[in-house]
């Protein structure tokens, strides 16, 4: 049975959207003051898929990401500081500052790759689900990819093997219509990315990726299906809207900016405080409440990555190979 | 001890190590295709699978499948096969256990024929493994014997990290003596396939029968060549060659790649950065020339390194031909 969105679950997929909003603005904050060392892909707008999706996962469950992967580790568990830090690169990050925004891996909570090479991830996340399906468990192995890795070889074969062989694993494609700085329309004729796997007959759904409810309920009746080994892959395509450039200092010339009201009926988790104070389920003070204590989190997530030192050489004997 | 070809050498280890752990999967493109395959009937088809034609899925599969604690072995047929997923071979499966900060091992066999130099023209022949010994995180192994071609395969899939495993195809019918049971090559440990004093020969693969063949030819002359075989080239054993080439204080190297595709080179760049002051003439390399392999046969063979280039190369570093000849 999927899991229904109780007034519970719906507070705690708003507490995670926001701290994926303040932890990813913060980041673009210290990107801009040098104290993030690298390149950087921000998910800002587009929190409501990662939080409706992992927050229904256990820890067991592999999940897959790409280069805009910090939504999603967090989503999953992930402890905010060592996320933090491992963006500042220091040794008390998630990987111990070696691998960066683009390859945060937390195994612990079953995030088991982001990969910086759009579509890399796609065939691993099928490894996973073989391996599940192996073992006899009725883990999941979830990979969230963007529009842009649909159009790459990884995908197909991907999609193929899983159909052929049955595994349980669900693709959730970030349909935010760029892949990179080039849309769409300029990679393919297939509008949906649901249509590209209509051959396989996979079971499939297209859904607005900003309306929390839609998204919990489409991933919900996947994840039930594929738990219990009722078939799969399954794919989940929503459609969602990246608020920054493609990294953090893209002039964006590619497309216009959002009008400031038309952001306000889109942002998922302005749409999820509207629509769960109406209901009940939280009050406005909670909300507020929620957002601000997110805030404090990335507050002490900064000082302790601030406090945090750089990792020692001597790890590069040691981690290069395994003995 | 039996005396069994090269392929089966290779197919006793993976076998072997199948039985020995229940982690260790197999698969790849044309195996397992009919029931009575022996693994298939060994291992069934959980752990024995025929893939499309899909490299990049293959190999991708493989990391994941690695992370989650098993051990696959990819069969690529073709090491230029590898080449379609280059992003999993050297992007992924090596880096993952660094970039992670070591959370995980990704322990797993690509399995990859190379240098078919017979006939196969210029897509099936290349001698591709200098490629790859330069990534951070992948071992390389390539066996130039049936025994070593087992032992390096059993200590591949036993390895933590990630192997490209060569094998040469015109040694896929070569016999060789194989020890029973359990037999492991350890990874970084050069064999020393003949000693002498005047002259080192390092030579890599198929290249170590053609070194010997030349060395057996030199001592009618009365040159005494030392023949080594690396086996690995990651790790590489460069103290048992600069132990060589300052006991002979002469050094050449045979590859069958071209020349700034080869491992040789490397080779060669460290004897000269460790070894210099133990060498009494130039470093030679005797390496294919740098040509696509042509299908017709007399051309395929003016781009190959042989027995007669390498006698030739060792005259020259003993002074006895002049250099450039």
């Amino acid at each position: 049975m999927p899991a229904a969105l109780t007034p519970d679950r719906a507070a705690g997929v708003l507490r995670t959207m926001w701290l994926i909003r303040h932890f990813e603005e913060r980041v673009g904050v210290l990107k801009r003051a040098d104290q993030v060392h690298g390149l950087i892909h921000l998910s800002v707008g587009q929190e409501g898929v990662a939080a409706s999706v992992c927050t229904q996962l256990r820890d067991d469950d592999p999940v897959y990401s790409g280069h805009r992967a910090h939504g999603h580790a967090l989503a999953k568990g992930a402890p905010v500081e060592r996320v933090l830090a491992e963006l500042m690169g220091r040794d008390d990050g998630l990987c111990r500052g070696l691998g960066g925004s683009m390859h945060l891996v937390d195994v612990e909570h079953g995030f088991m790759g982001a990969t910086g090479v759009v579509g890399g991830n796609i065939p691993m996340a099928l490894g996973s689900a073989l391996a599940g399906r192996l073992r006899g468990g009725d883990q999941v192995a979830v990979v969230f990819f963007g529009d842009g890795a649909v159009q790459a070889g990884h995908f197909n074969e991907t999609v193929n093997l899983a159909t052929l062989w049955g595994l349980p694993l669900i693709l959730v494609c970030e349909n935010n219509g760029f892949a990179e700085f080039t849309p769409r329309s300029a990679h393919t004729n297939v509008e949906r990315v649901s249509d590209v796997v209509a051959p396989y007959e996979v079971e499939r759904q297209t859904v607005d990726g900003n309306d929390v409810l839609a998204v919990w309920e489409a991933f919900g009746g996947f994840l039930a299906h594929a738990r219990a080994g009722n078939g799969g892959p399954f794919l989940l395509e929503c459609l969602t809207h990246r608020l920054r450039g493609h990294y953090e200092g893209d002039p964006g010339k590619y497309r216009e900016a959002i009008a400031k009201a038309d952001w306000q009926d889109k942002d998922p988790i302005l749409r999820l405080q509207r629509h769960g104070v109406a209901e009940g389920w939280f009050s406005e003070a909670d909300a507020a409440a929620i957002e601000r204590e997110a805030g404090e989190k990335i507050d002490s997530a900064e000082k302790f990555a601030r406090e945090s030192g750089f990792p020692d050489e001597d790890l590069l004997a040691s981690l290069v190979y395994a003995d | 001890m039996a005396e069994v070809p090269y392929i089966a050498a290779i197919e006793m280890a993976i076998h072997g190590e199948m039985e020995r752990d229940d982690s260790v999967l197999y698969f790849g493109q044309n195996i397992a295709t009919t029931e009575n395959d022996k693994f298939l009937q060994a291992f069934g088809p959980d752990r024995v699978r025929v893939t499309p034609i899909s490299e990049t899925a293959e190999i991708g599969m493989a990391v994941g499948a690695a992370l989650a604690g098993y051990r696959p072995v990819v069969e690529l047929y073709m090491a230029e096969f590898m080449l379609v997923a280059m992003d999993q071979v050297v992007n992924e499966a090596p880096r993952f256990r660094y970039m992670t900060g070591g959370q995980v091992t990704v322990p797993l066999v690509l399995k990859a024929g190379y240098g078919f130099t017979a006939g196969w023209a210029g897509q099936h022949t290349g001698t591709i493994y200098g490629m790859f010994m330069g990534v951070p995180g992948l071992r390389v192994a390539i066996p130039s014997t049936a025994a070593d071609a087992k032992g390096l395969m059993a200590t591949a899939i036993r390895d933590d990290n990630p192997v490209a495993y060569f094998h040469h195809y015109l040694l896929t019918l070569e016999p060789g003596e194989v020890p029973d049971g359990e037999h492991l090559v350890p990874f970084g440990e050069a064999a020393v396939r003949r000693e002498g004093g005047d002259v080192t020969i390092v030579a890599l693969g198929y290249m170590v029968g053609q070194a010997l063949a030349a060395a057996e030819r030199l001592a009618g002359e009365g040159v005494q060549a030392e023949v080594i075989d690396p086996r690995t080239l990651n790790p590489l054993d460069t103290k048992t060659i600069l132990e060589s080439v300052d006991k002979t204080g002469r050094l050449v190297l045979v590859d069958q790649a071209t020349r700034h595709g080869s491992a040789s080179a490397v080779i060669a760049g460290e004897v000269a950065d460790e070894g210099f002051s133990s060498l009494k003439a130039p470093i030679k390399q005797v390496t294919a020339l740098e040509a696509t392999i042509a299908y017709s046969q007399p051309m395929e063979e003016f781009v190959l390194p042989d027995e007669d280039k390498i006698v030739g190369a060792v005259q020259q570093v003993l002074g006895q031909a002049p250099v450039g000849a």
